[in-house]
């Protein structure tokens, strides 16, 4: 009942709005049809907001996941200050992203300590307007992404070589396995089901990134660093076009669901099939 | 079933919150009744959620009850932006609150569509005209549906002692005048006008600035009551803006410089001396204030009002300008609503708000309590102005207005002479 009345009827009664012309105010008697998708698919920001949105998805995967799995790696190993370490690279996730949008613009702005770090470091040559360039402006938030959302694949992925047993990798040593090899061939395939999981969170977090993008930029220079949740708050809220931003919630709503049900059928079902099934089968 | 609920759950979280908000009405806790005799409360949603406004508000309501012992007035202050995405739902919902928040013009006449916004034309029309014409803003069709408790105008706030260090020695007139000052300033190594691109609505400013000077006051109410900008004079105006683009009058990095707020933001780089001029609304004193350590910031302010064009059809002494002001709502008891819009207009409050920097008053009345000498320059334009021209984004329909504020915003991140996005921009998705 919870589910249907909470989760279900919302979905409903938004793709219901989004067939109207509304403006929030007075009743739903504009009836357009599929007007709303035509506006949005016709509209060049906001193709320009998916292209952004499937950017900043691909670079997560792409750049986050290789730092992430490399820096798991590395502090798995008993070394000391370890746990020091681990709880700073963690930290930056802990804060709130209102935070961390508010310090970062105020760290990236002309003449700022990142570009002052860089002029004194012999870099000078490479400072850019690096939140007001529209060119750069995407490129200069998914960096503050990756400063933010890094620790948590890297506790998630410690968490999952904390389940890697120890015996197999002796077991492998033993055998004459380099530690190259132990690491390719015995810990990564046993981290499988964890890397799975980190994907399947990274990419339904990409795809809904509002917060620190809305708070540094707006989505702005002119729509540089739109994403589709900015796009959809900026239409729907700001312009109070409600039956058009309820549009735009539910073509962000297909396209989660339609990952997740793709990625459920063929990358997860293996995992949770083998978990699940035999050990209660 | 189970896994797939989880799926659902979380693919959908986003989506399902922003739907609930959208539909969700807001309640507001007022009993109210119709007898004038009987006792009254009456809630009233506002944006003046921070010192100094907060207290003034405070204070006017206890001076009101005291003065109507059978009213009790019910301070709802909440944060701009927050305030502006629960109206529209409230005035959805089937409990409104009784005394709301709004701006005239355009955006009135979109909330009168909802029948939740009373006409308190019989309650009013006894005394509003004596605050002169700009009060008008708050009438749609004719008919009265809230009264402005300050007004704003637009202008160039100016540091004399910039001005003094380049040389400068009166504030310009025309465009022309303006362009060789910029170069003087530069030429002394300060940067010349600061600007909040990143907020999207002062870039609107300017482009409607050079629109009101090279339309005419006609051609432009055309325009904002047919939602149309066709006119040749508004891609003049574009042009213009473009050729003043191009001279390079900003600070570095304006295209991500926020408006407000912070000390690197364009008010708080004029308060801190980065900049030597802003184009702004009245309340940039009081907002700068708070961004410095200059306690002499205010009276260091000059103000000039936007140079005429040469050839353009508008009058150079129009404004830009608007106001805020408060509505009941269907719910309101009346009387009551209607007396205590009208003790806000009254010299006595009108004194205490301007005190706090809230604007300009609305009623002329007040002119002389205005404490900043420059914010006194603003008040004589805007009173002398032949037409009064509220932001477009005001006078037009609340989306055309934004998508306006957006395509300029927009424009500025790549300027054309042509300006045909900001052109069409207000015909796009509603």
């Amino acid at each position: 009942m919870l589910f249907l009345g909470f989760v279900l009827a919302p979905i409903a009664i938004g793709a219901y709005y989004s067939l109207y012309n509304w403006d929030g105010l007075g009743p739903l008697t504009h009836f357009t049809g599929l007007h709303n998708y035509k506006i949005a698919f016709g509209d060049p920001a906001f193709v320009t907001a998916i292209e952004h949105t499937l950017i900043l998805t691909g670079l997560a995967l792409v750049i986050q996941g290789p730092i992430a799995l490399g820096i798991a790696l590395l502090l798995n190993r008993k070394f000391p200050g370890r746990t020091f370490l681990r709880l700073l690279i963690f930290a930056p996730y802990v804060l709130p992203p209102a935070v961390t949008a508010v310090m970062w613009s105020l760290l990236l702005q002309p003449g700022g300590l990142v570009d002052q770090v860089m002029k004194s470091a012999g870099l000078g040559g490479l400072v850019s307007l690096w939140l007001a360039n529209v060119h750069i402006v995407l490129y200069s938030v998914f960096a503050v992404l990756t400063w933010q959302y890094l620790g948590f694949g890297i506790i998630l992925l410690l968490a999952g070589l904390q389940g890697v047993p120890a015996e197999l990798k002796e077991a492998a040593a033993i055998d004459g396995a380099t530690p190259w090899q132990a690491t390719w061939r015995v810990t990564l395939p046993l981290l499988g089901p964890t890397i799975r999981i980190w994907v399947f969170i990274t990419v339904i977090g990409s795809l809904q990134v509002f917060d620190v993008i809305w708070l540094m930029t707006q989505g702005g220079p002119a729509g540089a660093s739109d994403s589709m949740a900015t796009y959809m708050y900026r239409t729907g809220f700001q312009n109070e076009a409600f039956s058009y931003g309820t549009a735009i919630a539910i073509i962000m709503f297909l396209f989660c669901f339609v990952f997740a049900l793709v990625y459920q059928r063929f990358a997860l079902r293996r995992d949770t099939a083998g978990a699940l099934t035999r050990a209660v089968g | 079933m189970q896994r797939k609920r989880v799926i659902l759950g979380v693919a959908v979280a986003a989506t399902a919150a922003t739907v609930l908000a959208a539909c969700s009405s807001s309640g507001s806790s007022s009993t109210s009744t119709n007898s004038s005799s009987a006792k009254v409360t009456l809630s009233w949603w506002n944006n003046a959620n921070t010192q100094p406004l907060l207290g003034v508000f405070n204070n006017v309501i206890k001076q009101f009850e005291a003065a109507h012992p059978n009213i009790t007035i019910q301070n709802v202050p909440m944060q701009n932006e927050e305030f502006k995405t629960k109206v529209t739902p409230a005035l959805r919902g089937n409990a409104p609150p009784d005394i709301y928040q709004q701006w005239g013009s355009g955006g009135q006449a979109t909330q009168v569509q909802s029948g939740k916004v009373a006409d308190i034309s019989s309650e009013v029309n006894s005394w509003i005209g004596s605050l002169g014409t700009p009060a008008t803003s708050w009438q749609t069709n004719g008919k009265w549906y809230g009264v402005p408790y300050d007004l704003h105008v637009v202008g160039f706030w100016y540091r004399k002692d910039l001005f003094q260090q380049a040389g400068i020695t009166s504030p310009p007139t025309t465009i022309p005048q303006l362009e060789s000052d910029d170069a003087a300033l530069r030429a002394h190594g300060i940067a010349p006008i600061g600007l909040g691109s990143k907020d999207g609505w002062p870039d609107a400013f300017w482009w409607e600035y050079f629109a009101i000077r090279e339309c005419s006051q006609s051609t432009v109410q055309q325009a904002m009551s047919s939602v149309n900008l066709g006119a040749a004079c508004f891609t003049k105006a574009s042009a213009d803006l473009d050729a003043f683009v191009k001279t390079n009058p900003f600070q570095t990095g304006f295209l991500a410089t926020p408006a407000q707020s912070v000390p690197n933001s364009s008010v708080g780089l004029l308060a801190n001396g980065k900049v030597a001029m802003e184009l702004q609304g009245d309340w940039e004193p009081a907002a700068g204030a708070g961004l410095t350590s200059n306690k002499n910031f205010t009276n260091e302010l000059g103000w000039f009002p936007f140079p005429a064009v040469p050839g353009g059809a508008g009058d150079p002494k129009a404004v830009l300008g608007g106001g805020d002001g408060y509505s009941c709502t269907t719910a309101a008891a009346e009387p009551a609503c209607a007396q205590f819009l009208q003790f806000l207009t009254t010299p006595a409050v009108q004194k205490q708000i301007i005190g706090a920097g809230a604007g300009l008053p609305a009623n002329p009345a007040a002119d002389g309590d205005i404490a900043v000498p420059a914010a006194k320059d603003a008040a004589t334009a805007d009173s002398a102005a032949p037409f009064i021209a509220v932001y477009f984004d005001t006078a037009l329909p609340t989306t055309p207005g934004q998508n306006l504020d957006n395509a300029v915003a927009a424009w500025f991140a790549s300027p054309d002479a042509s300006g045909s996005k900001i052109i069409s921009s207000v015909s796009g998705p509603s």
